[in-house]
């Protein structure tokens, strides 16, 4: 099944990819380490990196289905 | 309950006594106020800091605090609370965050407010970027534990 996920960098890791979005239509996606091995392809996730499917915390792990909103980004800094 | 994400300057005094004006509902009930102001320092890990830029992921921002804040309300007997943000250029001095939480008893209020605070700086989506004194750049890495290194 053909599977459109949208794919979001933020912070430090947006600058280092050099991009904020890709939006990926692939079959055989099953998860977030996956999404990010499709979308960046050669470039290893660096360790430190948090991911989220659709704004909640998710492990690299998880499962992903169509429509889903991955993001990556680095260790948060605010308040 | 609110949560706001300020792209400009903020007063968290008026945005106290604002909210709990629009919030007269509250009254007699609360006996205590807890508040945490942070505001931004012109100095990090030895270097003299004149800006930083803000940056937040719109929506998960929200849905994280939201969550925080559901998780104090389990925790502590919380009337109500406020949260403020900033994002985008700030400057030293400026206020970077507010947290206020009304209850009616002194310990649900501060700890709820620490509680808060804690939970926002380690999973709240904000980055921060510093501008030198010397025009350099540079993201902040993480936060620290909120003490002063000696």
């Amino acid at each position: 099944m053909l599977m459109s996920i949208k794919v979001r960098y933020f912070a430090s890791l947006k600058e280092s990819v050099g991009r904020s979005e890709d939006n990926l239509a692939f079959t055989g996606l099953s998860t977030v380490n996956e999404v990010w091995n499709r979308a960046n392809p050669g470039r290893s996730l660096p360790a430190n990196i948090l991911a989220a499917v659709n704004m909640d915390y998710v492990e690299l792990d998880s499962n992903v289905k169509d429509g889903d909103e991955v993001a990556f980004f680095p260790p948060v800094t605010g308040g | 309950m609110a949560i706001k994400i300020c792209a400009e300057v903020f007063d968290p005094y008026l945005e106290i006594q604002a909210y709990q004006n629009e919030n007269p509902s509250k009254g007699g009930a609360v006996g205590a106020t807890s508040i945490f102001i942070g505001t931004m320092r012109d100095f990090n890990e030895g270097d003299a800091v004149k800006g930083m830029t803000l940056e937040y992921y719109p929506g998960m921002t929200e849905k994280q605090l939201e969550k925080i804040i559901t998780e104090a309300r389990q925790q502590w007997h919380v009337i109500d609370t406020l949260v403020v943000h900033r994002v985008g250029e700030i400057l030293p001095a400026q206020p970077i965050v507010l947290v206020a939480v009304w209850a009616s008893h002194r310990g649900d209020a501060f700890d709820a407010c620490r509680y808060i605070m804690d939970a926002l700086k380690s999973k709240a989506p904000f980055w921060k970027k510093e501008l030198l004194a010397t025009e350099d750049e540079r993201w902040v890495v993480e936060n620290t534990d909120g003490y002063k290194r000696c």
